[in-house]
């Protein structure tokens, strides 16, 4: 399909506050974007009409309970069908930050052997504690499989900033070398925090800026089409976004993160 | 029959818990001398149930699909008949 023909419907609920960066970030692509409230995605709009769905940042619900569970199962109870519906047909869905916690929440990720009933994993509270709100470095580690990633050679290192208190990826302790391991071989680790050379972090702060498992900082399913990571593309996807663009002379017209949504416009592209 | 049903989520032992361990720090501070402090949550909910035992088969689920990830979490609760006002 044309480009202009793609449309991304981006879900906010009281508590989202990254939807407009987001839906500003696909619209630079030429694509269409929509910001609708939960409430529409549900009852008004068919989501199959769409053909990129993304959680965006933020606090939704006000993080009660655990970050961006309430909106996984109000999302998993009232259309979960239909998500899983969107997933089958092979149409790419993005949860950043708050969207990334949202997916774990609802079983969508990782997703090892499908949809699971209950959260296979978690991100629970920073260490050290705390907010942080900065700019880290990424390694991308994924050999193909990420419908989001496609565009980025594998080993580059990518600058993208975090802003959270809860992105502590964990496994299950008992089960933890196991499941890396089939997340290794469904090539569903897609970043992992490293230094600016880099090198993994190996859990080491401030290059893992959370204390994240296995550095961490993004998944995908094992078909490659659902990806969450709490890094914020969208706050990296300009130029004039990075935090030194005034003293690097000239700065890029883009940056890092605009990678990950050209990525998966060109998928949808290729395969629609 | 109502109840009202005490649900206390907690870090599953051997857990990091950066909160409470920024809270022992604090209350070391206060010359206090803890030697551990763990964190967790405690949802008071008042239910309607045919039975006690129907009452614990709704609370178990909701712990198991909202209230705690198995991952990371604990939980326990109790369960009381509400008294009548």
């Amino acid at each position: 399909m044309r480009r202009e023909e793609i449309r991304v419907c981006i879900v906010r609920v009281g508590g989202t506050n990254c939807d407009a960066e987001t839906k500003r970030s696909f619209e630079d692509l030429g694509v269409k974007a929509f910001v609708y409230h939960f409430n529409e995605v549900s009852q008004g709009i068919d989501l199959l009409d769409y053909h990129i769905l993304v959680f965006p940042g933020g606090f939704a619900y006000g993080d009660y309970v655990r970050a961006g569970v309430i909106f996984a199962k109000n999302v998993m109870a009232r259309m979960g069908k239909k998500i899983i519906r969107f997933v089958d047909e092979g149409k790419p869905i993005l949860g950043i930050c708050n969207g990334f916690q949202m997916l774990v929440e609802s079983g969508l990720l990782p997703g090892i052997n499908g949809v699971s009933e209950h959260p296979e994993a978690a991100l629970a509270t920073n260490i050290p504690i705390g907010y942080r709100c900065k700019w880290v470095y990424l390694r991308h580690e994924n050999n193909g499989k990420c419908v989001f990633t496609r565009l980025i050679p594998k080993g580059r290192v990518l600058r993208i900033p975090i802003s959270h208190a809860e992105g502590r990826f964990l496994l299950p302790r008992d089960r933890e070398k196991e499941i890396l391991n089939k997340l290794l071989e469904n090539d569903q680790i897609v970043l992992r925090y490293c230094s600016e050379n880099g090198e993994y972090a190996e859990g080491r702060y401030p290059d893992n800026p959370n204390g994240s498992f296995h550095d961490i900082a993004g998944i995908c399913n094992p078909e490659g089409t659902v990806f969450g990571l709490m890094p914020h593309p969208e706050r990296a996807y300009y130029g004039w976004q990075l935090p030194d663009w005034t003293r690097i002379g000239k700065p890029p017209r883009y940056g890092d993160g605009k990678m990950i949504f050209e990525s998966v416009v060109q998928y949808v592209m290729r395969k629609f | 029959m109502r109840y009202i049903v005490r649900v206390e989520v907690s870090l599953k032992p051997g857990h990091s818990d950066p909160e409470g361990e920024t809270t022992r720090e604090a209350l070391l501070e206060l010359n206090y001398p803890v030697d551990s402090v763990r964190v967790g949550k405690v949802y008071e909910i008042l239910l309607e149930a045919s039975s006690i035992n129907d009452a614990q088969v709704k609370v178990e689920e909701m712990c198991r699909r909202l209230l705690a990830n198995p991952v990371k979490d604990d939980y326990r609760y109790e369960i009381k008949e509400a008294s009548n006002e």
